[in-house]
């Protein structure tokens, strides 16, 4: 009944593997900030808080475990960004990647996009499993000959040797960004990009790094006048000329690129409109958009608030066409949530391969599944409790009531400390990868 | 007519009681209020955003830098931050506090 992807009602998940240290003494570096499947789900890519990129690659399935899609295994990992400091403006440069976007692939050599707070970089990553040998003026240690002791000559061949996956930086990307950026999304012409920070989101082309185009600026004159900043921002999947940003205030902009240069004037504006009654201090913190991304479709997009996930239709302004509540029982406990800063936690959220499922994280290394199609919700728990090879994970659930339930938790006893802001979904199966603070668990669906 | 007016008015107070009631993010409003009386009065605007703007920024110019100096003669440790209006300020690190901002050369333990 549940085709690939299909309703969660059918999927059961296992956990696979799970990257990363095991003690608790966690160093901020290993703090991980970002997670992304590239367009085939054969490569997964994680950044850091320390400016390091982890690459995994997924073996290829072994007749000897049919029951089991490949196991990810570390394929190449390098040093992104490194801290810096703008001496000019007085700002520490934090190396932290906040983004890393795959472009589709070309030739052999796969190509990704890692952006900082300022500045982008495109990588390259390719690999070398053959070498030259046999050259007549070097030795085979790189040592140079004598050309006076060179009697014969012979041709140079290619030999195989160990796989060697090189990481190369291409472009590097600067000086474009007077704010952080949030986002970098690269379009279907697969020849541009965009990356955007709290104020501005800026048009650049993949092979020209001195020179970005502005196309949207929301600075206002006088800062003083400043409401609202920019979130979040992707380009269409497939019209490469539309692109949306979220803003902290809950609204979405989607604009058209045919229309103007500058794309201060959006072509749609989604707003759900709010209960002046029901407004209190934390209405507009809680409603900030967090994350947006489309469907693969590109008929909806997907948007992430700090209590719930909501899914619009790219045709209807006014509201969006499903609402999930991720945490709802966090609602009353607002006031702590904004003391201890938890209230200003940036989630992600991701489509599963066919649209029909979507997930978030949440606290207590708990992560939510919502299947559209099936109107069901799961909750998951990413720990090393449940991490025996191809153990079903179990449904988790938070007691909101008085009373608790065996295998509850109850609201007061979930860890804030333990949140899981960033997940993936393999663009095709059933894989799903989540980090923790530190770790990166890989949950399969389980097949029979 | 008048009689309708009246009931509302009444039935005001009743209405903001209810709220506290009803809805548990006006309860954690007023809890709030509570525990931190100077919130500024405009809820989630400015004070939060150029707070994010400025995320990064050591010294607002050398007058600040000078006078946290300063201060630190005075101070042996800077006062831990707990005021959520403030944006720049006393608790700002001289140099002899700010990290060696140094490379991770070691590597991430998700290769490991």
């Amino acid at each position: 009944m549940a085709g690939p992807g299909g309703g969660s009602s059918d999927v059961q998940w296992c956990f696979s593997q799970v990257k990363g240290a095991i003690d608790d003494d966690v160093a901020e570096a290993d703090i991980i900030s970002t997670v992304e499947f590239n367009h085939t789900g054969e490569l997964l890519a994680t950044g850091d808080k320390g400016g390091r990129v982890v690459i995994f690659q997924q073996e290829p399935e072994s007749k000897n475990q049919p029951q089991c899609r490949g196991e990810y295994n570390v394929y190449s990992t390098f040093q992104s960004h490194e801290p810096e400091f703008d001496y000019l403006k007085s700002l520490e440069i934090e190396e932290k990647i906040n983004k890393i976007r795959w472009l589709p692939q070309k030739n052999a050599a796969q190509f990704l996009l890692s952006t900082n707070d300022k500045t982008i970089k495109l990588w390259k990553i390719s690999e070398r499993d053959k070498r030259p040998e046999g050259y007549n003026l070097k030795e085979e240690d790189g040592r140079y000959r004598d050309p006076n002791t060179v009697t014969s000559l012979r041709v140079p061949v290619f030999r195989p040797m160990d796989l060697m996956v090189e990481a190369s930086p291409r472009r590097v990307f600067a000086n474009a960004h007077t704010y952080h950026i949030n986002s970098i999304s690269v379009n279907s012409d697969c020849e541009t990009y965009l990356s955007a920070d709290d104020l501005r989101i800026n048009l650049w082309h993949l092979e020209i790094t001195d020179r970005s185009f502005n196309i949207v600026d929301i600075k206002p004159a006088n800062m003083e006048e400043l409401t609202e900043v920019i979130t979040a921002a992707e380009f269409h999947p497939n019209q490469c000329n539309t692109f949306v940003y979220s803003s902290s205030k809950g609204t979405i902009r989607m604009c058209d690129m045919r229309a103007s240069a500058l794309c201060d004037k959006h072509a749609k504006l989604f707003e759900e409109p709010e209960d002046p009654n029901n407004r209190s201090f934390f209405s507009e913190i809680i409603s900030s958009i967090s994350d947006v991304k489309f469907s693969h479709s590109g008929r909806y997009m997907m948007t992430r608030d700090y209590l719930s996930v909501k899914i619009w239709d790219l045709n209807m302004e006014t509201r969006p066409v499903e609402t999930y509540q991720v945490h709802e029982y966090l609602r009353s406990k607002l006031c702590s949530l904004y003391e201890n800063d938890c209230i200003f936690d940036k989630f992600e959220c991701c489509w599963n391969g066919n649209d029909s499922v979507v997930m978030t994280g949440s606290y207590n290394n708990f992560f939510r599944m919502f299947d559209r199609g099936y109107r069901q919700d799961m909750t998951l728990e990413a720990s090393r409790e449940n991490s025996k090879p191809r153990s079903v994970l179990k449904p988790r659930k938070v007691s909101t009531g008085g009373k608790r339930k065996k295998d509850e938790i109850s609201v007061d006893s979930l860890d804030f400390n333990k949140k899981i802001l960033h997940t993936a979904w393999h663009p095709l199966d059933n894989i799903i990868a989540v980090a923790t603070t530190n770790n990166l668990y890989i949950f399969q669906e389980k097949l029979n | 007519m008048s009689e309708e007016v009246e009931g509302t008015r009444i039935s005001e107070e009743q209405q903001e009681m209810e709220d506290k009631v009803i809805s548990p993010e006006k309860e954690e409003e007023a809890k709030l209020k509570a525990r931190y009386p100077n919130l500024g009065a405009k809820p989630g605007g400015s004070d939060f955003l150029r707070k994010r703007l400025q995320k990064g920024q050591k010294y607002f110019d050398s007058g600040d830098y000078n006078m946290a100096k300063a201060k630190m003669k005075n101070k042996q440790l800077p006062s831990a931050p707990t005021e959520k209006t403030e944006i720049t300020g006393d608790h700002i690190p001289t140099p002899q506090d700010l990290p060696q901002r140094k490379t991770s050369i070691v590597a991430s333990k998700l290769a490991g």
